[in-house]
């Protein structure tokens, strides 16, 4: 037994350790559902059937197109389908740009089960191509900010001297400007894209890991293992990248983990300003704003998108907080 | 202690230089700039547009130097931010400051109600939740922090005004503006009643986040301090539990969390922003908004550089606080 319990890697413990906290699992696997719904967000909500048998032939819409078929657009198909014709529609069969004016703003329904906004455009739809933009908003934002956090944190905490006194002022830099106004301010004037929003959320948030990895590495580069790859010769950069940063990796994830719920915060507050993802593109923060105009009546536009801004913020910061415990070397004695 | 403070004083310089240099690349960003001009024109070619930019551009050159080479555009904006001489704004052609001047009040109001709120409440609760750690009360409350915390403050907001508003469900609150048309003339009870009924949601909104995220620290600094051995020294040699936790524990556990409050003001301007233009409040949130949506570029340099220079300070006083207040930091 004993011997079992040593053999487990610092990882295996920090699992074991992760898995009886409840919420912190409930956290995790409403995140990993997000995931899913992201990446199969075609395949749940669409305006083409998944699987089509039509005039003898079979087809599989997602990849083909509707001139290909013989339609002009999806919404024939219904229309046109014969008594041999065969069509697998997906559970939500409409698409988030799929609008029909006839039908604007109906409450929740068994058509649309979240309702519809003011293009007659299904809601829930949106809601999960929204996913998308969410996530990997929060996914990209804070890859590029552990790039930099990780890198500038290694770098002054390994060297200190005057590169830690640079790197320190410029993350009291960073401190003292009101983030939020700097990316709203940045974002006003330059082209709509999701991909500046995801570069501007990450340029202003690394300095959390740098400040974590510094400290991570200070502690680290007095003990053994470092001295003695340097005594073999190894450079700094195979000390800092090979030796030294998988050791730091543990407060890194914490960070990140909490740093996807900030982006996600701060994407869906820039859709809602207005400065979000160009119009077309669905995504929550947009959908509640758009709730603003009808907020006398149309609960629907303002409870959904948020519900799902705060259950993806609050799953993340669950699994963070449970990781963050369950790395607690208390724990480990 | 002196040369602590002498060495924290000079590591601004680099720090205010950086201020500047930050803000500097906003200028870079704005439509008189060349290389911005070419960003615009190579990813939309819009021509609409041109007509009313013209008239900014040729401003925006003339108020920052933007012909000049950059080093010296860098001097003109350094020597702008030291003279606090931040021109006139786009809009409205008034001075940047008077336009300041007339918001500024505004969200202190809500900013110093909501800090003040945070702090009454916070403390208090993470000092309950501490010392009854893991009982269904303490568990309800870091439960319902742990869910305040979560709650995106727009959305709150949005939801507010939905339900209280007025609309299909309740009219309890009033949703725009900080006092009813005709608050003037009103007697000063009526009045204050009348600016506090305004009042209630915004700062709501922007209290429970902070509110949360503070009671949770002071819960675990608190959880943490009374594991200490000179705690435990405490209860040996018989002191009251009370005095123990208020007199022993609380000055080392709380120290932190009061000098926190520096790094709280940069999240509570943010906050403002959004919450200022749910509730159309004319306060500087509001300012800074429209601002930005109107391109008034010597409003946003005003409001990015004074705020950044206001939470340095305030950085700074948190810092020497500390320093002064808690013997175990070295001072090198």
């Amino acid at each position: 037994m004993g011997e079992a319990r040593e053999r487990r890697t610092y990882w295996q413990m920090v699992w074991h350790h992760f898995r009886r906290r409840r919420l912190a699992m409930v956290g995790l696997w409403v995140s990993v559902a997000l995931f899913v719904v992201a990446l199969l967000a075609p395949v749940l909500a669409n305006d083409r059937p998944l699987l089509l048998r039509y005039q003898g032939h079979w087809h599989c819409p997602l990849w083909s197109h509707e001139e290909g078929i013989g339609l002009d657009t999806w919404k024939e198909l219904r229309e046109q389908m014969g008594p041999d014709d065969f069509a697998l529609w997906p559970l939500i069969s409409y698409s988030p740009t799929e609008y029909n004016l006839l039908e604007n703003l109906e409450p929740p329904s068994p058509r649309h089960w979240f309702g519809t906004d003011d293009s007659g455009r299904d809601v829930l739809s949106r809601m999960i191509y929204g996913a998308r933009i969410s996530l990997s908003v929060g996914f990209l934002a804070v890859g590029i900010a552990l790039v930099i956090g990780i890198f500038l944190g290694a770098l002054a905490g390994y060297f200190g001297g005057w590169i830690d006194d640079v790197i320190s002022r410029v993350i009291e830099i960073l401190l003292t400007i009101p983030t939020f106004f700097l990316i709203i301010t940045i974002i006003a004037f330059l082209p709509p894209s999701i991909y500046n929003i995801m570069v501007v959320i990450g340029l202003t948030g690394w300095t959390g890991v740098a400040r974590f990895v510094r400290a991570e590495f200070l502690k680290l580069k007095r003990l053994d293992f470092v001295l003695a790859s340097r005594a073999l010769g190894a450079s700094n950069a195979r000390i800092i990248f090979l030796h030294m940063l998988p050791n730091a990796m543990a407060p890194v994830l914490v960070s990140a983990v909490f740093g996807i719920a900030g982006a996600i915060l701060t994407e869906s507050a820039l859709s809602f300003l207005g400065f979000g993802v160009p119009p077309p593109t669905p995504s929550w923060g947009d959908i509640l704003s758009q709730s603003r105009d009808y907020i006398e009546f149309a609960w629907w536009l303002t409870t959904f998108p948020g519900l799902a801004i705060f259950l993806s913020i609050t799953a993340y910061n669950l699994v963070g907080e449970g990781l963050r415990d369950a790395m607690d070397p208390r724990l480990f004695t | 202690m002196k040369t602590y403070l002498v060495k924290r004083l000079l590591q601004i310089i680099p720090t205010l230089l950086g201020i500047t240099l930050i803000t500097f690349l906003i200028i870079q960003l704005s439509p008189g700039n060349p290389a911005m001009l070419k960003l615009k024109m190579a990813s939309e070619g819009q021509v609409s547009e041109n007509a009313i930019s013209q008239q900014i551009v040729e401003q925006t050159k003339k108020l920052y130097g933007l012909d000049k080479p950059i080093p010296v555009q860098y001097l003109l904006w350094v020597k702008r931010v030291f003279t606090f001489d931040f021109g006139n704004s786009y809009k409205d052609h008034r001075k940047v400051w008077d336009k300041i001047a007339e918001r500024l009040p505004v969200t202190l109001q809500l900013n110093i109600i909501s800090i003040l709120l945070v702090y009454l409440i916070a403390i208090p609760c993470g000092i309950y939740s501490a010392t009854h750690c893991g009982t269904w009360q303490d568990r309800m409350l870091t439960v319902s922090f742990f869910i305040l915390y979560s709650l995106p403050s727009f959305w709150i907001a949005v939801l507010l005004i939905m339900l209280l508003g007025g609309g299909d469900f309740w009219d309890v609150f009033p949703v725009y503006g900080i006092s009813s048309i005709g608050a003037e003339s009103l007697s000063l009870s009526a009045w204050l009643r009348d600016r506090l009924w305004h009042l209630i949601l915004p700062v709501a909104c922007l209290t429970y986040g902070s509110l949360a995220y503070l009671s949770r620290l002071a819960r675990s600094g608190i959880l943490e301090v009374i594991r200490e051995d000179y705690i435990r020294t405490a209860r040996a040699k018989g002191l009251k539990e009370r005095v123990v936790i208020y007199k022993h524990a609380l000055r080392n556990a709380l120290l932190p969390i009061v000098t926190l409050l520096a790094f709280l003001l940069p999240g509570m301007f943010g906050g403002s922003v959004i919450i200022e233009s749910i509730f159309s409040i004319p306060g500087m949130g509001q300012l800074s908004f429209e601002a930005v949506l109107s391109r008034d570029y010597p409003v946003i340099m005003a409001i990015t550089t004074i705020s950044a220079l206001l939470t340095l300070v305030g950085l700074l006083l948190s810092d020497i606080l500390y320093a002064a207040l808690d013997p175990r930091i070295k001072l090198e």
